[in-house]
C-alpha cells in the first residue's frame, strides 16, 4: 500500500466493475439503507408495471422513457456507490496478497515449531528471523531488529523495533531484514491491524456515521413533505375538473425528492475515509473523520512538529574570561565521539567557526560516554578531562566550580539561552567551568503561516514540550502557536484535553508512547503514530503510517472536506427544486387553466418534453456530480464568514440557477431528437 | 400607491423597530423571573396565586413534564369553555337571551380560542352572551398568548442553558406572562380604545333612530376590553361578526394604525428576547431581519396589487385602486397593510375582506400563512417556529463551512433534525391532506361561494388558517356546518399542538447538551449571509409545497383575470 500517485478517477479497470456492481445494489435488502433511492426504486417499479398494465392517454414511449430515466436515476446512485467502494476493494486485494500465508516459528519449550499464523492466539511468543514476514501484531519481548514496514506504510527504510521502550509493537506482514525478535502476539486471527485496514478500505465494516444518519432524517422528511404536496394533486386538480396521470404526478415526486445528495451520500462518505487512506492515515471509524473538521484545538508536540527533530548548536559563549577559541575547541574534542544530531552539529560549528580543522582523537584518548544518571558526556585524553552535560549535571560533577564567578555567570548565560528558546549545554574542562553551547530549537519553515492558517479556520494550537516555560515561550513566539504547555508531562496532557472538553471543545493530539495512550484515547481525534507501541496504537481513533505529527492539520482539513462536501451537495439538491417547480407545474396544469402556461419561465417546448427534460436533468446531475463526490469539494484553509459565502455562492446559487440552464439545454435536445 | 401609503408602512416599521428592544428587555426579565417595576405592585398578587394554587415557581421542569403540564391546562381550559358556549342559555350575562352553541360550532370556537387561532364560525353579537365572550373567549385570548410566550421562553432556554436537565416552569412562565405583561398592557390599552369609540358595557344592544329616521339596534357589549388583548395576542377573534372592519371595534385611522401595531410589537419584541438569552442580541436581529425582509416583499406585493386595482373594472370605467370590501376609513393602504400583518403575525383580525382582494393580492396573505405563521409570528409561536427552520436551515448549510452543524453554540444532531423536520411536515400534512379531501367529499364542496380557482382558494385558505392557528377567513365559505366545524377544529388542535411538542423535545435536547464556543471556524449565523439563508430555506422548504395549491388557486385566479375572467 504505498502512497500511490493520485489515480484517475475514471479508469475502465473502475468503473467496469463498478456497472456490474450498480446492478447488485438493486437488491431491496441493501438498497433500503438509503429510503430516498429505495423510493425511487419503488416509483419506478409501480410506472413500469402501469406502463405494461394500465392506460392514462399518455404516449407510450413517452411514458417508456420516463420509466427508463426513474431506473437510470437509481442506478446511477448505486454506480457511485459500487465505484467508491471500488478504489477501496483494489487497495484490499493487495493487501491481501501480504497477510496470505503467513508462517509463524511458535516458541515451544527450547525450540519452535512451524505453525500456519491463523493458529497463533493472543500470549503466544513467536520467534522471527532475518528474512522472516512477521506473523501475527505484536509486542517486541526480546531482541532488537530492523524491520521493513513497507508493506503497510509505503516507506522503504527500515525502522528498528526492541524490546521495551517506545518502539515495541510490531505489525504482521512486515518484514525483519537483520537480527532476531521474539514477538509476543497481542491479538488473535482476523482482529490484526491487517485485517482491520482491509476491513476499513473495503468499506465492509462502513456504518453511518451519527451526521450522515441526520442528514438522511432529513432527506427522509423532505421526501415525506413532498409525498404531502404531490399525493395531495390528484384532488385539487379534480376540484379544477380535471385529472393528472400518474406518470406525471411520480416525474413530478421523483425530481423534488433529493436523489442528487442521496445517491451520493455513501460514495461522500466512502472517499473521504479513502482520501485518509491515500494520505496514510487510518481512521478507525468514520465518526473519526467527521469529529476531524470539528476539531476547535491542536496539541501539537514541539519535536518534531513545530520545530525540526534536532536542535542545532548556534554559539558558543564562553564564562570566566575564558578564550571563545579553548571552549570551541573543548566543545570540538568533546563532541567528535558523539554521533547524536546536537554533538555532530557541535562539531560543524566549531569547524566553521573558528577554522579548527581536528577530525580525530588524540591518541589513547578515552571517549567518556553519555549515561542517563550522570548526563554528561566527554573524553579524557590523558591530559586532559573534557565534560559536556547539562548545566545542572556539570555544576553537580565539579562541586568545587560551584561558588566561583564563572558559575554565576553561567547560570546567567543559561537564563538568556532559555529565554531565547534554546538549551544550554555547559563546557568544563578538569573541574574548570569554560561556558556554554548554545542549541537553538530550528522552527521548521512555514509552519508559522500554517498555524496563522489554523487561527484563520478557528482552530487554536497549543504547543506541548518538555522544555521548562521560557525556552517553550520563546519557541511558542516565534512558531506562532497560540498557547504551549510547557515541563508537560503525560499527565499534564490528559488534563488539559479534559479542561478543553469540558469548555464545549473538540482536542486532536497525536502520540506515539505508551504513556500517550490515556490522553489519545481521551482527545476526540487522536492520531497514533505508526512507529508507536501497541497501547498507543490501540488507544488513537486513527493511525498514521507515515508517523509524521504534521500531518494532524491536513487531517482537520479532509474531515472538514468531507463534511463541506456532504453541506455543498445537498444545499444544491435542494435549491434545484425551485426549478423543476417551475419546469413540472405549467406542465401538469396548462390543461387545466391555460393562463398558467406564464409559468413556463423557460419557454418549455410542451408538457411531455418540460416533464422529460426535468426528469432526465435529475438523473444526469448524478453521474456529472460524481467526481465532485469523490474528489471533495475545493478546500482552502479560511474562516467560516468567507467559506460560506464562497460555497452558497457556487452551490446555493449555482443550484438554483443550473437547472434552469440544464432542463432548457435538454428540452432542446428532446424536442430536437423528436423524442417528445 | 401613494407616497402616503409607503409613509404609513415607513413609519409602522420605524415605531416597531423603535419598540423591539424596550418590550426584549420587558420580555427578558420576564423569561429570567427578574423583578421589574411592576413587581412592587403585583408580586404579592404573584405570591399570592402560587400559595393558593400549591405552585413552587423555581421547580424547573423537564420537557416531558412542561409539555403534559400545559396540555392538561389547555385541555381543562377547552372542556370549560365548552360548557360555557353549550350552557349559555342558562347563564346569567345574557342580555340578549340566547340559547346554548350547537355541538359543532361549541367544539370548533374552543379548539379556536384555546389554539390562540380565533376562528369564527358564527356571528358573534348574533350568537354569543357577554358571559360567553368574556368567561368562554376573552380569557382564552390571554392564556392561549401567554402560552405561546411561555413556550418561546421554554424554547430559548433549550439554547441557552448547557448540560441542564430542565427547561422552566410552565405555571411560573404563565403566571409571569399574563400578570407583567399582557393585562398591564391591556389595561391601557383598553382605556384608548374606550376613548376612541370603542363600547365598554355589559348591556346587550341599543335601538337608535338614524339620520334616514329608520330605527336600528346596534349590538354592544364589553368590547374594548376583548379587542386589546385580541391583538396583542395575536388572537383574532372580534367581538362583532365584521371584526376590526366594524367602527365599534376599529373606530379610526389612528385605532388601525395602533392595532397593526399591538399585533406586531410582542413578536419584534421577543426576536431581541432570544438574542440576549443566548449571548448575542445580533442573533435576535439576524432573526427579525430575516422575518422583516419576507414582511415587507409580501406588503409590497398586496399594496401594490390592491392599489392597481381589477383592469377589467377599469374597462367599465371604475378608476382607482381595489376598494371592493374594503373599509373607506382605512383605505388600499391601510387595508392592504393590515392583512399582511394579520396573517404574518397569525393574529386573523381583519378590517377588510380578504375574499375581494386582487388575486394576488390575496395570495400573500394565504401564503405567509403557509410558511408557518413564522414571519413575526403570533405571540411566541411565530419565534419559535421560526427557530425550528433556522435549525434546518443550519444544518442544510451548516456543513459547507466544513463543521457538524452548530446554532448558537448547539450541535444540531439527528435527534434535533428529526425533531424539526416533524414539527414542520405538520403544515403542509394537515393543509393539504385537509383541502384534498375537502376539494373531493360532497359537504366540502358545499361550502365555497364562488367557483373555479377562486372557490379552490376559498377552501385552502380555511384550512391554512386553521392549521397556522391563524383565525382569518377568506370569507365565502360557509364553514358554519357539521364537516368544516369539525374538520377546522382538528386542524387547528393538531396545527397547535403536534408542533409545540416535538419543540419542546428539541428544546429538551438541546438544554442537555454542552455549549460549543464560537471561533473563526463556527458558522455564522448574524450577518446579511444568514439573513438571506434563512429565508431561502424557509421559502423552499415552508413555501414551495404549497405551489401546486396555489397554483390552481390564486396564480390561476390571477392569470384568469388577465385574460378577462373574473370568478
Amino acid at each position: 500500500m504505498a502512497r500511490t500517485p493520485q489515480k484517475s478517477l475514471f479508469t475502465a479497470d473502475l468503473i467496469v466493475p463498478a456497472i456490474g456492481d450498480a446492478f447488485r445494489k438493486l437488491d431491496p435488502r441493501e438498497l433500503i439503507r438509503n429510503p430516498v433511492m429505495f423510493t425511487t426504486a419503488v416509483v419506478a417499479v409501480l410506472l413500469t408495471v402501469l406502463l405494461i398494465a394500465g392506460h392514462d392517454g399518455l404516449a407510450a414511449g413517452f411514458k417508456i422513457q420516463l420509466v427508463l430515466w426513474l431506473w437510470l436515476t437509481v442506478l446511477f446512485g448505486t454506480f457511485a456507490e459500487a465505484l467508491a467502494e471500488g478504489r477501496g476493494k483494489a487497495q484490499a486485494a493487495s493487501l491481501r496478497a501480504t497477510k496470505a500465508d503467513l508462517i509463524a516459528k511458535r516458541l515451544r519449550g527450547d525450540g519452535f515449531e512451524e505453525v500456519p499464523a491463523s493458529a497463533l492466539r493472543v500470549g503466544d511468543v513467536v520467534l522471527v528471523e532475518t528474512g522472516d514476514l512477521i506473523p501475527s501484531d505484536g509486542e517486541v519481548v526480546a531482541g532488537v531488529a530492523s524491520v521493513n514496514e513497507a508493506a503497510i506504510t509505503g516507506e522503504s527504510a527500515p525502522v528498528i523495533r526492541e524490546a521495551g521502550g517506545d518502539r515495541s509493537a510490531v505489525t504482521a506482514g512486515t518484514r525483519v531484514i537483520s537480527d532476531r525478535i521474539q514477538v509476543r502476539v497481542t491479538v488473535n486471527p482476523g482482529q490484526g491491524f491487517l485485517d482491520r485496514m482491509i476491513a476499513l478500505v473495503e468499506g465492509a465494516e462502513r456504518q453511518k456515521t451519527p451526521n450522515e444518519i441526520a442528514l438522511t432524517i432529513l432527506l427522509v422528511g423532505l421526501t415525506i413533505i413532498f409525498l404531502i404536496a404531490v399525493g395531495t394533486i390528484p384532488s385539487f386538480a379534480s376540484y379544477a375538473g380535471g385529472s393528472i396521470p400518474i406518470s406525471m404526478l411520480a416525474a413530478l415526486f421523483i425530481t423534488l425528492i433529493p436523489t442528487t445528495i442521496a445517491a451520493l451520500l455513501s460514495a461522500i462518505g466512502i472517499a473521504g475515509m479513502d482520501r485518509l487512506v491515500r494520505f496514510n492515515v487510518l481512521a478507525k471509524s468514520g465518526r473519526a473523520v467527521e469529529a476531524a473538521g470539528d476539531i476547535d484545538v491542536l496539541l501539537l508536540d514541539k519535536t518534531g512538529t513545530i520545530t525540526i527533530g534536532d536542535r542545532q548548536a548556534t554559539e558558543f559563549r564562553p564564562v570566566g574570561g575564558t578564550d571563545v577559541g579553548e571552549l570551541a575547541e573543548a566543545a570540538l574534542l568533546a563532541s567528535l565521539a558523539d554521533e547524536t544530531p546536537e554533538g555532530r552539529s557541535i562539531v560543524v560549528l566549531a569547524r566553521e567557526q573558528f577554522g579548527l580543522d581536528t577530525s580525530a582523537l588524540p591518541e589513547g584518548a578515552q571517549v567518556i560516554p553519555f549515561t542517563a544518571q550522570t548526563r554528561i558526556s566527554g573524553v579524557d585524553t590523558g591530559g586532559r578531562v573534557i565534560q559536556k552535560g547539562a548545566v545542572q549535571a556539570i555544576l553537580k560533577a565539579n562541586p568545587g566550580a560551584g561558588a566561583t564567578t564563572a558559575a554565576t555567570e553561567l547560570r546567567r548565560i543559561t537564563d538568556e539561552i532559555a529565554r531565547a528558546g534554546g538549551t544550554p549545554l555547559a563546557v568544563a574542562v578538569d573541574g574548570r567551568l569554560l561556558g556554554a553551547i548554545f542549541l537553538k530549537d530550528i522552527v521548521k519553515a512555514g509552519i508559522r503561516e500554517r498555524f496563522g492558517e489554523l487561527r484563520a479556520m478557528g482552530i487554536r494550537t497549543v504547543m506541548i514540550t518538555g522544555d521548562n516555560p521560557l525556552t517553550a515561550a520563546s519557541i511558542a513566539a516565534e512558531a506562532g502557536v497560540d498557547d504551549f504547555l510547557a515541563e508537560a508531562t503525560p499527565e499534564d496532557k490528559l488534563e488539559l484535553i479534559r479542561k478543553e472538553q469540558q469548555g464545549g471543545r473538540l482536542v486532536a493530539m497525536c502520540g506515539d508512547g505508551t504513556n500517550d495512550a490515556p490522553a489519545l484515547a481521551q482527545a476526540d481525534v487522536g492520531v497514533a503514530m505508526n512507529t508507536g507501541t501497541q497501547a498507543a496504537r490501540e488507544a488513537g481513533n486513527m493511525v498514521d503510517l507515515d508517523s509524521d505529527p504534521t500531518k494532524l492539520i491536513e487531517v482537520v482539513g479532509l474531515g472538514k472536506q468531507l463534511l463541506m462536501t456532504r453541506g455543498a451537495l445537498t444545499t444544491f439538491s435542494v435549491a434545484n427544486d425551485v426549478a423543476k417547480y417551475f419546469a413540472i407545474i405549467p406542465a401538469m396544469f396548462v390543461a387545466l387553466y391555460p393562463g398558467l402556461g406564464v409559468l413556463n419561465v423557460m419557454g418549455l417546448s410542451g408538457p411531455e418534453s418540460a416533464i422529460l427534460s426535468a426528469i432526465v436533468f435529475n438523473a444526469l446531475i448524478i453521474p456529472l456530480l460524481v467526481p465532485l463526490a469523490l474528489k471533495g469539494v475545493a478546500y482552502r484553509p479560511m474562516g467560516a464568514g468567507p467559506l460560506l459565502a464562497r460555497n452558497l455562492a457556487v452551490y446555493g446559487l449555482g443550484g438554483l440557477v443550473a437547472p434552469f440552464i440544464g432542463i432548457k439545454l435538454i428540452d432542446l435536445a428532446v424536442t430536437g431528437l423528436g423524442l417528445a | 400607491m401613494t407616497l402616503q401609503g409607503w409613509l404609513l408602512i415607513a413609519a409602522f416599521v420605524a415605531v416597531l423597530l423603535a419598540l423591539t428592544k424596550p418590550m426584549g428587555l420587558w420580555l427578558h426579565a420576564l423569561y429570567e423571573g427578574h423583578r421589574t417595576p411592576l413587581h412592587s405592585v403585583l408580586g404579592p398578587v404573584e405570591r399570592g396565586f402560587y400559595r393558593l394554587s400549591g405552585i413552587d415557581p423555581d421547580e424547573d421542569q423537564s420537557w416531558r413534564r412542561y409539555a403534559v403540564h400545559m396540555l392538561v391546562f389547555n385541555a381543562a381550559l377547552l372542556a370549560l369553555t365548552y360548557l360555557v358556549l353549550r350552557a349559555q342559555g342558562l347563564l346569567p350575562l345574557n342580555p340578549l337571551g340566547y340559547g346554548a352553541v350547537s355541538e359543532p360550532l361549541a367544539f370548533n370556537t374552543a379548539v379556536s380560542f384555546t389554539t390562540n387561532t380565533n376562528w369564527q364560525s358564527y356571528g358573534g353579537e348574533s350568537t354569543m352572551s357577554n358571559l360567553s365572550q368574556m368567561l368562554g373567549l376573552t380569557i382564552h385570548n390571554f392564556l392561549s398568548a401567554a402560552t405561546g410566550i411561555a413556550l418561546a421562553f421554554a424554547f430559548f432556554r433549550g439554547f441557552a442553558r448547557r448540560s441542564a436537565t430542565g427547561i422552566g416552569n410552565f405555571w411560573a412562565d404563565m403566571t409571569r406572562v399574563t400578570l407583567y405583561l399582557l393585562l398591564p398592557i391591556c389595561v391601557v390599552y383598553a382605556l384608548f380604545l374606550i376613548a376612541s369609540g370603542v363600547p365598554q358595557t355589559l348591556a346587550g344592544s341599543v335601538d337608535v333612530s338614524t339620520l334616514e329616521g329608520i330605527r336600528q339596534t346596534l349590538a354592544l357589549g364589553p368590547v374594548a376590553s376583548q379587542e386589546a388583548i385580541k391583538m396583542l395576542g395575536t388572537n383574532g377573534g372580534g367581538f362583532f361578526n365584521a371584526n376590526s372592519a366594524h367602527p365599534f371595534e376599529n373606530p379610526n385611522a389612528l385605532t388601525n394604525l395602533v392595532q397593526m401595531l399591538s399585533i406586531f410589537v410582542i413578536g419584534f419584541g421577543l426576536t431581541w428576547t432570544f438574542g440576549k438569552a443566548v449571548g448575542n442580541t445580533r442573533q435576535g436581529w439576524a432573526i427579525l431581519a430575516a422575518m422583516l425582509t419576507i414582511f415587507l416583499v409580501g406588503t409590497a406585493v398586496t399594496y401594490s396589487q390592491e392599489a392597481a386595482g381589477n383592469p377589467i373594472l377599469h374597462s367599465l370605467g371604475a378608476a382607482g385602486g381595489n376598494m371592493e370590501g374594503k373599509d373607506v376609513r382605512f383605505g388600499v393602504v391601510g387595508s392592504a397593510l393590515f392583512s399582511v400583518v394579520t396573517t404574518a403575525a397569525s393574529c386573523g383580525a381583519v378590517n377588510a375582506m380578504h375574499d375581494s382582494f386582487t388575486a394576488l393580492g390575496g395570495l400573500i396573505p394565504l401564503f405567509n400563512i403557509q410558511l408557518g405563521e413564522v414571519v413575526i409570528g403570533g405571540v411566541g409561536a411565530g419565534i419559535y417556529g421560526f427557530l425550528l427552520f433556522a435549525i434546518l436551515a443550519v444544518f442544510v448549510a451548516g456543513l459547507m463551512v466544513g463543521r457538524t452543524p452548530e446554532y448558537v453554540g448547539k450541535k444540531i444532531e439527528g435527534r434535533e433534525v428529526k425533531l424539526a423536520v416533524l414539527a414542520i411536515a405538520v403544515l403542509p400534512l394537515m393543509i393539504l391532506g385537509f383541502t384534498a379531501i375537502a376539494s373531493v367529499t360532497e359537504a366540502g364542496l358545499a361550502g365555497p361561494l364562488n367557483k373555479g380557482p377562486h372557490g379552490f382558494s376559498e377552501i385552502l385558505y380555511a384550512f391554512t388558517s386553521a392549521v397556522g392557528n391563524n383565525g382569518s377567513a377568506f370569507a365565502g365559505l360557509s364553514a358554519n356546518t357539521p364537516f368544516y366545524n369539525g374538520l377546522l377544529g382538528v386542524a387547528m388542535w393538531v396545527g397547535r399542538f403536534f408542533i409545540i411538542i416535538p419543540m419542546l423535545a428539541v428544546a429538551g435536547s438541546l438544554a442537555a447538551k454542552k455549549h460549543t464556543p464560537a471561533t473563526a471556524g463556527s458558522f455564522p449565523t448574524t450577518g446579511p449571509l444568514w439573513t438571506g439563508l434563512l429565508i431561502g430555506i424557509v421559502l423552499i422548504v415552508g413555501g414551495l409545497t404549497f405551489l401546486p395549491g396555489l397554483a390552481l388557486g390564486p396564480i390561476a385566479d390571477h392569470f384568469a383575470m388577465i385574460r378577462g375572467q373574473l370568478f
